[in-house]
């Protein structure tokens, strides 16, 4: 068996594994919150009766998983180089304010609209991101005390921009706030029509958010500059071995500075699906949380493109349970603990993989050196 | 195969909602007086078992806040002992992004009536209630926008203002304050109808007024330390009673009151039954109660009316206020620390019941 398969293989099955313990675990917790496991799985499965509570119920998953994917990827660059970017959160919820605000100001076509509303949010959250990756090149603060300290400017300030300067108009009655809303050339249109080919009712609420297409079209972007780009080689060498890069000419400093800025340009277009594709304002009810949960989908993923994917997905399958669980009378906080066990067995299971591999290669070599001593291997 | 496992799944629910059906017994029907708003026609009658399929969703951390939200729950219960409804309950993920699913799961369900509790409902039921021209949502704190929502509202300032009338007769000083979660319309509301109160007893009267955190941050509900600060401030330039709207919050006045030896009142539901703390029931003078759990409970009776050919107006596209006429809102008196100024509250009732006095909804 060729060495990739065999570790590709072992990759998987070890995700499987502690997918299998993850179960496992929660079954514990659901048993000890009351409710029964068997009725709590099934919820998970349970799409419904008719064919547009399953339509209904796959787009809730894939449109949740659409900014947990691209705040998966908005943390894996950081990460692939060792760059610990923590700020995502406050660099997706600046972003998303300032580019909800931008946004209504104007009305072009819409594909003009769209593109730049998207321009504005990727250039504040980079501009936001650029800080931390100046204060570290200039003076050395470390980048997960800076992004930290940020989040919290930038989720007060950013609280104070949407009641403040960037208010719109309220109805009577209404309490909450929230920018103007956009103008219909903003609205992404939706992706319901990939239901309507297979026959299928459209979805309820914004639909299936077009913005899923960009996403993917991001995923790729990302992959390829990570993998196939001098970019991507000088971000991975300076991951692996920070001197070792700095010696074959990567400068560090440049380094930090465009990967923490790459990282919070696709942080501030977390937002876009929802702002876009569904409620065409920023507004009280914008949903947090999402910069801090993209940390998590990208350990799942271990920040490659493919990997983030499917963990968003993960995440966005089981957040799409909480209505179901309740019907089932499970305690919807059952799907917090599963998803927190899984991310932390997928990274013991990753690292024991790892291991595994690694000590065969090396027993491999040792046979073919004709020794009988294992021979270090570098991984 | 999918056949049987969809049967199987659909075992499992069933199973579920039967468990739940038998464990939603006991708790507190926080019932007592329910005076209708709008009485409704045949609402008498045996109700049909299972005919009617009542849904409730909650915002964010709301089942189980011993106030606002658990008062919505005892009105949901109410209707499901005394009119033989199906109930479901759902809480919203803790980020509060599904809020709008919830509702649509529960109208997918074939839940009629759906109601949204808490006014961070209004949007999200707004384009529920399109999508589902058929099913009648009525929405807690927040006005109707669309011709099959109901806005449940309550008369704030109305109960307040016996609030403001208990505080002056009480505080020998005439020196009181009052605690604002969040500067919003609604909790201006509160501030108005108390300041008023305070005002009728007391021309002269001192009233320090703190707002938590400004319209739009809504942390200002969900933040002890900031409302004991506050209520700490008011207690030691002199303050006797300190009136709180601040949600969870209300926990710190409280504390710096029983620290000050003052007193406190307790808003939403009768605090000092409610409240988990047994050393600051004490300080919890009188609550002001805003019956939510009348408000469910009426509206999902005019429901219920309406589709046995009873009034049709009770529901959808408008506003059901829940004022002092009807018991929507008022003063409890639990521990009898205001039995003694009964005839004025309520004389100052019934001016307010006869229009005597118009309380101001704004300060």
């Amino acid at each position: 068996m060729p060495a990739g398969l065999y570790r590709a293989l072992l990759t998987v099955a070890g995700a499987m594994a502690a997918i299998v313990l993850a179960v496992a675990i929660s079954s514990v917790a659901i048993i000890a919150a009351g409710a029964s496991p068997q009725a709590a799985f099934a919820a998970l499965f349970n799409f419904g009766e008719t064919e547009r509570s399953v339509v209904n119920g796959i787009t809730t998953m894939i449109n949740r998983s659409v900014p947990l994917f691209i705040a998966g990827l908005a943390v894996a660059v950081g990460f692939r180089m060792n760059l610990f970017n923590i700020g995502v959160e406050g660099q997706y919820r600046i972003a998303a304010v300032c580019a909800a605000y931008v946004g209504s100001l104007f009305t072009a076509p819409a594909p003009i609209q769209i593109v730049a509303i998207m321009v504005v949010a990727a250039a504040v959250g980079g501009l936001y991101a650029l800080i931390p990756a100046l204060m570290k090149v200039g003076r050395g603060v470390n980048e997960v005390i800076s992004t930290i300290m940020l989040n919290y400017i930038a989720i007060n300030l950013t609280a104070f921009l949407v009641r403040g300067p960037f208010v719109g108009a309220r109805e009577k009655g209404q309490l909450t706030t929230h920018t103007p809303v956009l103008p219909e050339s903003a609205w992404f249109p939706d992706l319901n029509v990939v239901f309507e080919m297979f026959g299928l009712p459209a979805p309820r609420g914004g639909g299936l958010w077009g913005f899923l297409a960009v996403a993917i079209l991001l995923g790729v972007g990302v992959w390829v500059v990570l993998e196939r780009t001098r970019f991507g080689f000088d971000v991975m060498a300076s991951g692996l071995n920070a001197s070792a890069a700095l010696a074959s000419g990567v400068d560090p400093k440049k380094m930090v500075i465009s990967a923490m800025v790459l990282s919070g340009a696709i942080a501030g277009l977390i937002g876009l699906p929802e702002i876009l594709g569904d409620k065409h304002s920023f507004g009280s009810n914008f949903t947090p949380g999402l910069g801090f949960l993209g940390i998590a989908v990208a350990l799942l993923g271990r920040n490659r493109p493919a990997g983030i994917a499917v963990a968003a997905l993960l995440f966005g399958f089981l957040d799409r349970a909480q209505g179901p669980l309740q019907f089932a009378s499970v305690p919807p906080s059952v799907i917090a603990i599963m998803q927190g066990t899984i991310v932390l067995l997928v990274v013991v299971a990753n690292e024991i993989t790892s291991r595994v591999a690694l000590r065969r290669e090396e027993r491999r070599a040792a046979q073919q050196l004709g020794r009988n001593t294992p021979v270090e291997v570098a991984a | 195969m999918l056949g049987k496992r969809f049967g199987r799944m659909a075992v499992g629910t069933m199973a579920g909602a039967m468990l739940m059906a038998a464990a939603a017994c006991g708790g507190n029907t926080g019932g007592g007086t329910t005076s209708s708003a709008q009485p409704s026609a045949g609402a008498s009658d045996a109700p049909k078992a299972g005919a009617l399929k009542v849904g409730l969703a909650f915002d964010v951390g709301g089942r189980g806040d011993k106030s606002f939200n658990d008062a919505a729950y005892a009105g949901l219960e109410k209707a499901k002992t005394d009119l033989g409804a199906e109930i479901k309950d759902l809480s919203p993920a803790s980020d509060g992004s599904n809020r709008g699913e919830l509702l649509r799961q529960l109208a997918d369900a074939g839940y009629n009536p759906i109601i949204g509790v808490g006014f961070a409902y209004g949007e999200d039921i707004k384009k529920a209630a399109a999508e589902y021209p058929d099913i009648q949502f009525a929405v807690v704190d927040s006005a109707s926008n669309a011709p099959n929502v109901t806005g449940l509202l309550f008369a704030e300032e109305q109960g307040s203002y016996l609030a403001g009338v208990a505080a002056a007769l009480k505080a020998k000083s005439g020196h009181v304050g009052f605690v604002g979660g969040v500067e919003n319309d609604l909790i201006k509301k509160f501030e108005a109808g108390f300041a008023a109160g305070v005002k009728s007893v007391k021309s002269d009267a001192k009233i320090d007024v703190k707002y938590l955190t400004p319209d739009g941050d809504f942390s200002g509900f969900k933040a002890p330390d900031k409302g004991k600060v506050a209520a700490e401030k008011m207690f030691q330039d002199g303050a006797e009673i300190v009136y709180h709207a601040s949600g969870d919050s209300g926990l710190g006045v409280f504390q710096a009151a029983a620290a000050a030896k003052k007193k406190a009142i307790g808003v939403d539901s009768d605090q000092r039954q409610t409240i988990k703390e047994t050393d600051l029931q004490s300080v919890i003078m009188t609550s002001m109660l805003k019956r939510v759990d009348v408000g469910v409970f009426e509206y999902i009776k005019a429901f219920q009316g309406s589709t046995q050919g009873g009034a049709k107006g009770a529901v959808g596209g408008n506003n059901v206020i829940y004022d002092l006429k009807v018991d929507g809102v008022g003063l409890a008196t639990t521990g009898g620390e205001i039995d003694d100024i009964k005839d004025k509250l309520d004389a100052a009732k019934k001016d307010i019941i006869d229009g005597k006095i118009t309380v101001p909804a704004k300060p």
